[in-house]
């Protein structure tokens, strides 16, 4: 069994020290790891997930969920993304492949597949609007919202915690892309 | 930029979609059965449309799902966007569905 130290090293754990040490009124920092489990399924199966997760999860489109560190993404019609802040994986995966014995729907743990940043600060749209083409007005993208969308090149899952929070996750091998991006874009604005 | 409508995810930028190509393309029931030249035509030969033509959209960068489009090719501009196994309007059926 390999250590958790060597399974799971953040990609974005080199860019901190690099980036421009100027103030900057959007801050750029690393989320802690989390367990990261995309569920796809019909609605009895969504049902069952949340009860056991503890979050109910949305099924209005492009919302989330959150009590305490755990949340729920909804991702699609049929799709949604279960996230554990600082919980293993493992043990989480076995817990909701138990409760969910019986019904018709995919769990697939990707725990090690993303990174997450917090851009926060009163610019932090203008930031994020350097490389993303979504109106990210608090009307038209409220507090409580995400949605997969893009970033420059990148792909990435994009959701609003606070007003001027948001959290970005993107795959590990375009995280320094994505964080080098919104370094020089709030260098700019 | 271009507004396209999902109809899971509501008016997104154009950046977020793929184009999937012609729509309403039923696979033959029994492609056994099928000459070599019907054959080619189902897997190959498409609709050059001026006007309103039904095509398949990818919200690729947002909720992933499939969907249909109508869009105008000479005015770029989509009518209307509907769920996949639902069929275009009556009114918009002039073309080709």
């Amino acid at each position: 069994m390999l250590s958790p130290a060597i399974m799971r090293s953040n990609a974005l754990s080199p860019m901190q020290s690099s980036g421009t040490t100027a103030a900057f009124a959007t801050t750029l920092s690393i989320l802690p790891d989390a367990a990261k489990l995309v569920f796809r399924g019909k609605t009895e199966a969504i049902e069952a997930a949340g009860a056991h997760f503890g979050v109910k999860p949305s099924l209005e489109a492009c919302r989330f969920a959150a009590v305490g560190g755990r949340s729920v993404y909804w991702l699609g019609p049929d799709e949604w993304l279960f996230q554990a802040v600082n919980e293993n994986p493992i043990e989480v995966f076995g817990g909701m492949s138990v409760a969910l014995q019986g019904q018709a729907c995919s769990l697939v743990d990707v725990s090690h597949r993303s990174d997450g940043i917090a851009v926060a600060g009163p610019t932090a749209a203008l930031v994020l609007n350097h490389g993303c083409p979504l109106d990210l007005s608090l009307k038209a993208f409220p507090v409580g919202m995400c949605t997969r969308t893009v970033l420059g090149k990148a792909s990435l899952l994009l959701s609003r915690s606070e007003e001027h929070v948001f959290h970005v996750d993107v795959w590990r091998s375009f995280a320094p892309y994505v964080w080098q991006f919104l370094d020089e874009a709030r260098s700019l604005s | 930029m271009l507004l396209i409508n999902c109809p899971y995810c509501g008016p997104r930028p154009e950046a977020e979609f793929v184009n999937g190509g012609q729509a309403h393309i039923a696979r033959p029931a029994d492609p056994m059965s099928l000459t070599d030249d019907e054959w080619a035509a189902y897997l190959y030969m498409r609709d050059n449309t001026k006007g309103l033509h039904h095509e398949r959209w990818r919200h690729a960068n947002g909720c992933g799902r499939f969907f249909n489009a109508s869009r105008d090719t000479t005015t770029d501009i989509i009518k209307r966007t509907y769920r996949m196994g639902e069929r275009p309007e009556a009114e918009h059926q002039g073309a080709k569905p």
